[in-house]
């Protein structure tokens, strides 16, 4: 477990700003302790300091994981969030999209929502603007990036795509292996 | 006769040697007593300069001394130990060294005001941000001048060896914009004594560092999204309308959905924005927008 590089920890926080605005400040100024990232095998982890400290009792080889995966840096520095980042993103989103009980399952097996699937959306989102996608009874099914503004959605044909997938709760059984 | 004409001779031989006190100047010069400067505003004579340069340039330093001399003969004196004695005021021009001792200082005291972008955070040190562009410069040439050096030495060698090759193995050295970091061998390999790996726990507070850079992260000048703009402006106008529509109970409009549409229009309510619309069908139902 390694501290953040500055020029890494910029690129965390700039792709975490993208979801949650400027509620990122709410995650490393908590009341409950001190939270700090960490990476660890180009993995990003979200850990509180406690947790942390007795982590360090393990060497590099033997350590899996240590608190929560946010995401994981590329080769070329690029950083992409995995579905275990949802359980900090969903409670300080800022933009939501709910889909259609219909279309719930077709999006938790990884496909972009359509129009049609569409059931509510925050007003005033921008393309490209980072969502966080719920049920229609509010229950975080994962999160993605809006194809289409607000009000571009209402004039679009059903068939169009209205918010890329980017992960989905699915991934908890499809990529197993891969997400911590 | 001959020897009053003598002596007038030998008078007026006398009366050329010491030049006349009085200086006549087109434009009068700037006296700075309280340094003994005098700075002459007037034109060169073109013609004299060009002719007899050394004495008309004599002759003119004479004039302005004389001018110095005559403003201290203007000051109060005193007679201290058999010398006449005058007290300089106090010094109106200052000297703003080109380079050396005290320059910086010169320099700080030239820019004591600046000025802070109209984009920018109010809160910004600008005289902070001076020094880092500064800094930066400085770290720019320092890196430009080792390339120069391993080029003309003609070998090949990554910039970071480059950027460690100072005296204080690159350690003041700044990073260079998007400058990338190297791989295998670096700097920090470079520094004997010197842990590749940081701390897990640092003694640092993190804490601020990290709000500091999610601040910096935050406060982005945001582009003009003109997109957004547009929407948004558009739904305040569409808000601005629909109140008007609900505050105007006129006779029409409790006429109107009696009159037309038949009773199964009226059940169905339009939903207001949560509908789907098909664009190829023209919608009746529901309330009209003007």
């Amino acid at each position: 477990m390694k501290r953040l590089t500055d020029e890494r920890a910029k690129i965390l926080f700039e792709h975490l700003s993208k979801y949650i605005g400027t509620n990122v400040k709410q995650l490393i100024d908590r009341p409950d302790g001190t939270y700090c990232f960490r990476e660890h095998r180009d993995r990003v982890y979200y850990v509180s300091e406690r947790i942390l400290k007795l982590s360090e009792c393990f060497g590099f080889k033997q350590l899996v994981c240590v608190g929560t995966c946010f995401g994981k840096f590329s080769k070329t520095n690029k950083l992409k969030f995995h579905i275990t980042a949802l359980y900090y993103l969903a409670p300080y989103a800022q933009y939501k999209v709910w889909v259609k009980p219909s279309f719930e399952q077709q999006f938790l097996y990884g496909n972009h929502i359509p129009k049609t699937g569409l059931g509510r959306i925050t007003e005033n989102a921008g393309q490209y603007q980072g969502v966080v996608v719920y049920s229609m009874n509010d229950l975080p099914l994962g999160f993605g990036v809006l194809a289409r503004s607000t009000t571009d959605c209402k004039t679009a044909d059903p068939m169009t795509t209205v918010c890329f997938h980017q992960s989905d709760i699915g991934e908890y059984i499809r990529a197993e292996d891969t997400l911590f | 006769m001959d020897v009053v004409k003598e002596v007038l001779a030998k008078h007026q031989k006398e009366l050329d040697k010491y030049k006349p006190i009085t200086v006549e100047k087109h434009l009068e010069c700037r006296l700075d007593l309280g340094t003994l400067l005098i700075t002459d505003p007037n034109d060169f004579d073109d013609r004299e300069l060009r002719d007899n340069k050394e004495e008309y340039l004599a002759a003119l330093t004479r004039d302005n001394t004389q001018l110095l001399v005559n403003a201290i003969w203007e000051l109060s004196t005193e007679r201290v130990d058999e010398s006449i004695v005058a007290k300089l005021p106090e010094p109106t021009t200052k000297w703003v060294p080109t380079y050396g001792f005290k320059r910086a200082e010169a320099e700080k005291a030239k820019d004591w005001v600046l000025e802070v972008p109209q984009n920018a955070d109010p809160n910004t040190d600008m005289f902070q941000k001076k020094i880092d562009l500064r800094n930066e410069k400085v770290a720019k040439n320092e890196i430009q001048r080792m390339k120069n050096i391993v080029r003309a030495k003609k070998i090949d060698m990554p910039r970071s060896v480059a950027k460690s090759s100072t005296a204080s193995v690159g350690k003041f050295q700044n990073k260079l914009p998007k400058e990338k970091e190297a791989r295998g061998l670096g700097i920090k390999e470079l520094i004997p004594g010197g842990k590749r790996k940081q701390s897990h726990i640092t003694q640092t507070p993190e804490k601020e560092a990290n709000l500091d850079l999610i601040k910096s992260v935050l406060n982005k000048k945001p582009k003009l999204d003109v997109d957004k703009a547009i929407s948004m402006e558009k739904r305040g106008n569409r808000l601005a309308r629909e109140a008007e529509a609900e505050n105007e109970p006129t006779k029409k409009g409790n006429k109107k959905p009696k009159g037309k549409g038949s009773r199964k229009a009226v059940g169905k309510k339009s939903k207001g924005n949560h509908g789907q619309r098909a664009p190829g069908k023209k919608a009746q139902a529901g309330r009209k927008r003007r």
